[in-house]
This record gives C-alpha cells, sequence and structure tokens, in this order.
C-alpha cells in the first residue's frame, strides 16, 4: 500500500477510543519516517476528546509536507483500533487505500443507553470497497500477558505494507516506548509483523 | 552540527523560549497550551510554576519581566481573558526584560467552551502578536517576539491554534542564548500606572503599534511569495499550510506578525495580484482592516467563522474543483465520557438519583451534563458553578435552590472558585457547593495545584488544605465525603441542601488515571443471580454493556474495579474479585 514512494507524500491516519494509545503509535510513525530522511508532520488530538472520546491522528510524510492533516479523500492508509471507528473514518481513504483493523468492539454510550445500535457486519461491508486487513489485538496481547500492548500488535501488521526494515522499526519502537515496556512492546511488533 | 528533532508544535515553544534565554515561565494548563509548561521544566535553567490562575501567571511574568529577565506566561485562549487585566496595563508598561504571551486558540472548540479568537483582544489591549505556522517556526517566532519585545518596549503576543499546538514537525535545535538580566531601575513614570503616568504611557503604546506597523514591512517573519499573479492570498499560521497544499502555484503573502498589520506591504502585494483572497481561521481582522484601505479582497463571504480551516476548502470554493468526497457513514456518535472507575461518575449517579440541579463547571465533570447522567445543567468558565448558583438564589430566594447544588474541581475551585465561594459566604447565601477533590487537574493530563502538594519542578510543598480553607472563610458546614460511598454522599447531601446555610461537601477520590492510584479489584458479573433491570447500566459505565439476553457484560480490561455498580445491583448480582 505505501511502498512505491514516489515523490508523493504519503498519508496515514490512526484511529480509535480515546485511551487506546493513538499517540504513542503516532510517535513511532513519526519516528520511523524522520529516522528514514522524509520530512514529517503529525497531528494529534489532546483534552476532552482523549476522554473515551472518537480520536485521530494524522501522519504525514514525503520530500516536503505542507498541513499537518489529512483530508477526506486522501488517505493511503487507515489503522483502526476499534472497528467502528475504522468504518467511521473509511470515507478519508483513498479509492485504493488500505484499512488495517483490529476485531474490537467498545460500545459507545449512545449505544450503551440505547439511544444508538452498533452497525452490524462492519467488515465485511468495508472489504467490499476497500483492502481490508483484520487482526484480533486485543487476543494476542492478552496471549503475551498485556493487553495494552494491542496496539502495537495493529501497528506490526501495519508495517507489514510499508517500506521500512524490521531492525528500523524496532530500533524506534525502543527510542520512543517507555524504557520498562519496551521488551513486550518489542515482542508485539513483531507479533503482528511476523504473524 | 546543528541536531533535528521532531517536535510538537507546543514542544518547539519550550525550546524557543530556552534557546531565547528565558528564566521565568508562569502557567495554568489549558488544552491546547498544557505541553509548553510541561516542556519548560525539561530545561533546569527556566524557573517554571503552575500558578493558580492565569491572571497571577501573567502578573508573575511581568514581575519578573520589571525585575529585568526574559520571562513568560502561557494559556489557553479563554485564559487570556482571565489574565486580561494585567494584560492591558502591561501594554502601557511595556518591559525591562522581554516579555511573551503564549495564547493557544481553539479553532474545531476540540477541548474548549467558545471559539474567541486572541487577535480581536490584541487589538484591543494594543499588543503585538506573531503566529508561527509549523513547529520550526514555533521556535524560530518564540526567539523573535522576545527581540521584539525588548525592541520596542512591549510584550509580545505569540498566538498558536490547536493544530499547531498538537502537530509535530522537525525542528533544527540551536544553543541557549545567554542573555545578561537587563539593570532594574526605579521608573514611577513607566512602572507606576496611575492616570498621569498612564496618559502619558498610551501615547507611547500607539507610537509603538505605528513603527512596528510600518517596520513590518522589512520583517523577515513577513514572506510575499510571488507565483502566478491571478490568485493572490493573505494568511497566516496553520492556514498557509493549507494554502500551500491546495493552490501551490498562487502567489502568498504570509503575515508573521499578524497584528499589527504591515500596510505597505499588504497594499504592494494587493497590487500584484488579480484576485486576492483572504485566508485566515475564525475572525475577519485580516479581512475587515485590509478592506477599510479600500482594497478589493474576498475572505468570509466564501470562508467560515466557525472551525479549522482545510485545504479542500480551497480545492471547492477558490479553484472550483470538483472535489468528489464520499459520504461519511452514517454511524453512532462517541462522544467523550467520563473513565471507567471516575469518581464523578459516583457522585453524579448520586446527584442523578436525587433529581438535583448542578451549576457545573469546567473539567472533566463537565461531561455530567450528558445522558445517562443527565446532572450538570450549565458550564460557562472557570469558577462560575458557585458564583452562578450564588445568582440564581438571589433571583427567586433560598427555596429555589434546595434542588440545586454547585459542581466543581479541586483545581478549578483554587482558580477562581474559591473568590466565588467567598462571595456566597459574604453575601448571605445559602447554596451547596460539591468540591470534587480528584487530588489533580484532570482534564487537562494531570496537573499539580495549590492543593496537591507538589509544584510543577516536582518539589514536594505543603498542600493547601481545601477543609480548612472552606472554614477559614466561616463556613460552619464543611464536610469530607468518600466520592465512592454512595450512601453517606447521599445522606449528607441531603442533609446540607436542606440547611439555610453556605455548605460545603468534599468529594474525594483520586482521579483513576492518577499514578499509584490503581484499584486493585475487578467488578465480574454474576449472570445466574442477574435479573435483567438494567439499574447497573445507569451510571454510563463504558466497561459495562447489556447482553442479547439482558445480562451483562463487563469489560475487563476497562473494569477499574471502582464497585459502582456492585453497590447498585440489589441482587448480588455483580461481585469483586482480585484484580
Amino acid at each position: 500500500m505505501v511502498k512505491d514512494m514516489e515523490n508523493k507524500t504519503k498519508n496515514i491516519m490512526i484511529v480509535g477510543v480515546g485511551g487506546q494509545g493513538t499517540l504513542l503509535t503516532s510517535r513511532i510513525l513519526g519516528g520511523i519516517t524522520v529516522a528514514a530522511g522524509y520530512d514529517v508532520k503529525l497531528s494529534e488530538v489532546h483534552g476532552m476528546a482523549q476522554r473515551g472520546g472518537s480520536v485521530v491522528t494524522f501522519v504525514r510524510y514525503g520530500e516536503k509536507v505542507a498541513e499537518p492533516i489529512v483530508e477526506e479523500g486522501q488517505a493511503d492508509v487507515l489503522i483502526a483500533f476499534e472497528t467502528l471507528e475504522a468504518l467511521r473514518y473509511a470515507h478519508f481513504l483513498k479509492k485504493d487505500g488500505a484499512i488495517v483493523v483490529n476485531e474490537h468492539r467498545i460500545d459507545p454510550i449512545t449505544v450503551v443507553t440505547g439511544a444508538a445500535q452498533y452497525p452490524e457486519n462492519i467488515i465485511e461491508n468495508l472489504e467490499k470497497e476497500y483492502n481490508v486487513y483484520k487482526v484480533n489485538a486485543m487476543e494476542e496481547a492478552l496471549k503475551l500477558g498485556n493487553s495494552r500492548v494491542f496496539n502495537i500488535i495493529v501497528l506490526g501488521v501495519a508495517a507489514k505494507h510499508m517500506d521500512f526494515s524490521k531492525e528500523a522499526w524496532l530500533e524506534v519502537i525502543e527510542k520512543t516506548v517507555p524504557p520498562k515496556t519496551v521488551e513486550i512492546n518489542k515482542k508485539a511488533f513483531l507479533l503482528g509483523f511476523e504473524g | 552540527m546543528s541536531e533535528i528533532k521532531i517536535m510538537l508544535g507546543n514542544e518547539a515553544i519550550a525550546r524557543g523560549a530556552y534557546e531565547a534565554g528565558v528564566k521565568v515561565s508562569a502557567a495554568y494548563p489549558g488544552t491546547p497550551s498544557t505541553e509548553i509548561s510541561e516542556n519548560i521544566v525539561n530545561y533546569p535553567e527556566i524557573y517554571a510554576e503552575w500558578s493558580p490562575n492565569e491572571k497571577v501567571a501573567m502578573e508573575v511574568a511581568i514581575g519578573a519581566s520589571i525585575s529585568g529577565v526574559r520571562a513568560m506566561a502561557s494559556m489557553k485562549h479563554v485564559g487570556v481573558n482571565v489574565a486580561s487585566d494585567p494584560l492591558y496595563t502591561v501594554s502601557y508598561i511595556g518591559v525591562n526584560g522581554g516579555l511573551v504571551l503564549v495564547a493557544a486558540d481553539d479553532p474545531g472548540l476540540y477541548s474548549s467552551q467558545n471559539e474567541q479568537d486572541t487577535r480581536c483582544v490584541a487589538r484591543a489591549a494594543l499588543v503585538p502578536v506573531l503566529e508561527p505556522s509549523d513547529s520550526q517556526e514555533a521556535k524560530d517566532f518564540m526567539k523573535y517576539a522576545f527581540e521584539l519585545s525588548e525592541k520596542y518596549d512591549t510584550p509580545v503576543i505569540l498566538r498558536t491554534t490547536t493544530r499547531l499546538s498538537h502537530s509535530q514537525g522537525p525542528v533544527t535545535l540551536e544553543e541557549r542564548a545567554e542573555i545578561e538580566d537587563k539593570v532594574y531601575e526605579r521608573n514611577v513614570a513607566k512602572n507606576v500606572m496611575m492616570p498621569g503616568n498612564a496618559k502619558l504611557r498610551h501615547v507611547h503604546v500607539e507610537k509603538r503599534m505605528k513603527d512596528m506597523a510600518a517596520d513590518g514591512y522589512s520583517m523577515p517573519i513577513n514572506k510575499v511569495e510571488i507565483n502566478d499573479t491571478k490568485i493572490g492570498f493573505i494568511t497566516s499560521g496553520i492556514a498557509y499550510q493549507y494554502v500551500k497544499e491546495a493552490c501551490p502555484n498562487a502567489s502568498v503573502l504570509k503575515l508573521g506578525m499578524v497584528h499589527p498589520l504591515p500596510r505597505k506591504l499588504i497594499e504592494e502585494f494587493a497590487a500584484k495580484v488579480e484576485t486576492l483572497y483572504i485566508f485566515e481561521e475564525l475572525e475577519p481582522v485580516f479581512e475587515e482592516q485590509i478592506k477599510s484601505w479600500g482594497i478589493q479582497c474576498i475572505g468570509k463571504e466564501i470562508f467560515t467563522l466557525q472551525g479549522e480551516y482545510s485545504a479542500n476548502m480551497l480545492r471547492k470554493a477558490v479553484l472550483k474543483e470538483d472535489v468528489d468526497l464520499k459520504a461519511p457513514a452514517q454511524v453512532p456518535a462517541r462522544p467523550p465520557i467520563l473513565c471507567p472507575g471516575c469518581p464523578h461518575r459516583s457522585v453524579y449517579s448520586v446527584l442523578n438519583k436525587l433529581k438535583i440541579h448542578a451549576a457545573g463547571d469546567i473539567g472533566c465533570y463537565t461531561l455530567g451534563a450528558v445522558a445517562p447522567l443527565s446532572v450538570v445543567d450549565t458550564t460557562i468558565c472557570m469558577g462560575a458553578s458557585i458564583s452562578s448558583l450564588h445568582g440564581m438564589e438571589k433571583a427567586k430566594g433560598k427555596d429555589y435552590i434546595k434542588n440545586w447544588v454547585a459542581v466543581i474541581g479541586d483545581s478549578t475551585f483554587m482558580h477562581t472558585g474559591i473568590n466565588s465561594l467567598m462571595n456566597m459566604v459574604y453575601n448571605q447565601g445559602t447554596g451547596t457547593v460539591m468540591i470534587l477533590d480528584n487530588s489533580t487537574t484532570g482534564m487537562t493530563g494531570h496537573q499539580d495545584h495549590a492543593a496537591t502538594g507538589k509544584t510543577l519542578m516536582g518539589e514536594e510543598v505543603p498542600a493547601i488544605n481545601i477543609f480548612h480553607l472552606c472554614k477559614a472563610l466561616g463556613i460552619k458546614n464543611v464536610v469530607e465525603v468518600s466520592a465512592f460511598d454512595t450512601a453517606e454522599l447521599e445522606k449528607v447531601i441531603k442533609e446540607e441542601v436542606a440547611k439555610d446555610e453556605v455548605s460545603v461537601i468534599i468529594t474525594k477520590a483520586p482521579c483513576v488515571l492518577l499514578k499509584g492510584n490503581k484499584f486493585t479489584t475487578k467488578c465480574v458479573p454474576v449472570p445466574e443471580k442477574c435479573k435483567k433491570c438494567g439499574m447497573c447500566l445507569r451510571p454510563g459505565c463504558p466497561a459495562l454493556t447489556k447482553n442479547e439476553d439482558g445480562t451483562i457484560s463487563i469489560d475487563q480490561t476497562m473494569c477499574n474495579g471502582c464497585g459502582l455498580c456492585k453497590g447498585i445491583c440489589k441482587f448480588d448480582a455483580i461481585e469483586t474479585v482480585e484484580a
């Protein structure tokens, strides 16, 4: 998906529910693009929206990047940590764009209170229009003994389709995550990357 | 060799302060400005503090400047309102050491109660404003702001927006400038703003703004890019990036100093292009001035006054491109909510049960306004819960507020809530004030304040005791209750609202996300005992979901074991287990 670089700016979105670790993931992505010598811009969400709301982070890299956001119809890759969020932002993708989606459901409060219904068959419907790569990262993370690293497993799956070497990824993970969690995050990444 | 580092806009602002030789920084946390101070503490050369509010922070910075060092204050846009009293007058006084106010606007209201434009405040206060467009400029402009401040004897505002503050980009690091302290000399005519002195300083201020507008012609931060002259843009800040994205071949006048405007530069640019667009987020600050000079241009006729701008907006409105966008899928909204295990949910579940209205305030607990908790009726600004409740009572009488309370967080109470409480005591109110004390400034990501016992620079200090503080105001009824003891809370609330005196109920429980405050248990459902009544779902904990058969599931990765749902269940169908 983002393997043939040409001179064009590549647009990646990471979406999920506030608290799922979109910031850490985007910082790893930003780090690896800088290490590879690209100009890069990232845009994040802080503050109120982080409290369990829908959150989106943009990563853009290329020879020269102007705006820090990815606009509708322009994303090359959508990395979704929660299934409904993949659907919410799918229209940001280019026609041949790809979705890496974590098969994990978190009901929004509107569903919990019965005001709305969680859509059915989201992944099947997305597959009709986009290249979808799915992973049950929560299950995999629990096997590793730490549910919190699921986001790095999802990143590992996405990384399979990018142009950076395994060593480069592991190096940037080591630099970015808290020192105590380096080993478990590397394991999580490899589980996605090599699985 | 200079190092290049990828930095958040706010991180770059902090770096700029460091490189500019800043010695004192004061701030109150507020999205999107908070990370400026959080990064400044990484530079031990700078004294940095969380002040109780923005007015105090501004005054701390002013004092430091008067004493002769470079100083700064940082805050969100609405914080500038709180700081506007000292700001308007330090505009007259000017500076000794350079003085910069970093103001962070929030177009699109990601985490704010309004969408005001700091440039409007700056115009009224007669203070120049610089606006960077990426992280590199955020650092560079910060340094330039101090130069201008000292050259023109003026405080300078560095304006940022959420998109800039919270975007990352590469920044070239440089060394810190060792700035020698300016000599302090007593100067009553400049530093004591009584009418006779201020009258003369006003003359200086008007001349300064005129000089800066004229000098703006050759300031390196105002950049003219002449390309295709069919279309020209005057723009600044993050909006400049959207222009470069959508119309890379257009001519652009990029303003780095957005107040006062360099009229001559604008007139020359306007004469060179066929159609001139003014592309500025929020208020038509450039546009109105430029049109008043008789220059034809297009601005808010086609660009909105609300929210953030984008490149697609230009493609549609200026290039008339047929931007073929897919409609977004119709999906349930996912608004922000209180976290699983949040003590506010527990307090609100009791208020909801008692059908009590709350005059609300600014913080995570504002989220108590929405279903299913639906407790908070009003949210205005920092500290307004207590004073607006008092206003209701004075309008309608004390019986009117027997089913009302004010709710305010500990940090917000220390910010300005304390003033409102003084007023309630002084003017014989009878309101009940609930201070939701979670031992931190929660919404902005856990900053310390005067009642937590720790400073921004990590020093342990005596914590101001909120209970004793309220007692010291002469309030007889001050009660502390655990936020999770719902039975006791219910009893206390009923008793206190019934009294014809001011009451303060301090509900205590640390923010569930605060480091070192993890619950040691988890809640698990016992389906065979479940009567499917749905009572446990009422407080709207995101860890709980209803199964198809009417029983419930509790997401074990989300549950923090606070036990609120367990306490609500009358059938023992939820139990707690060791985590």
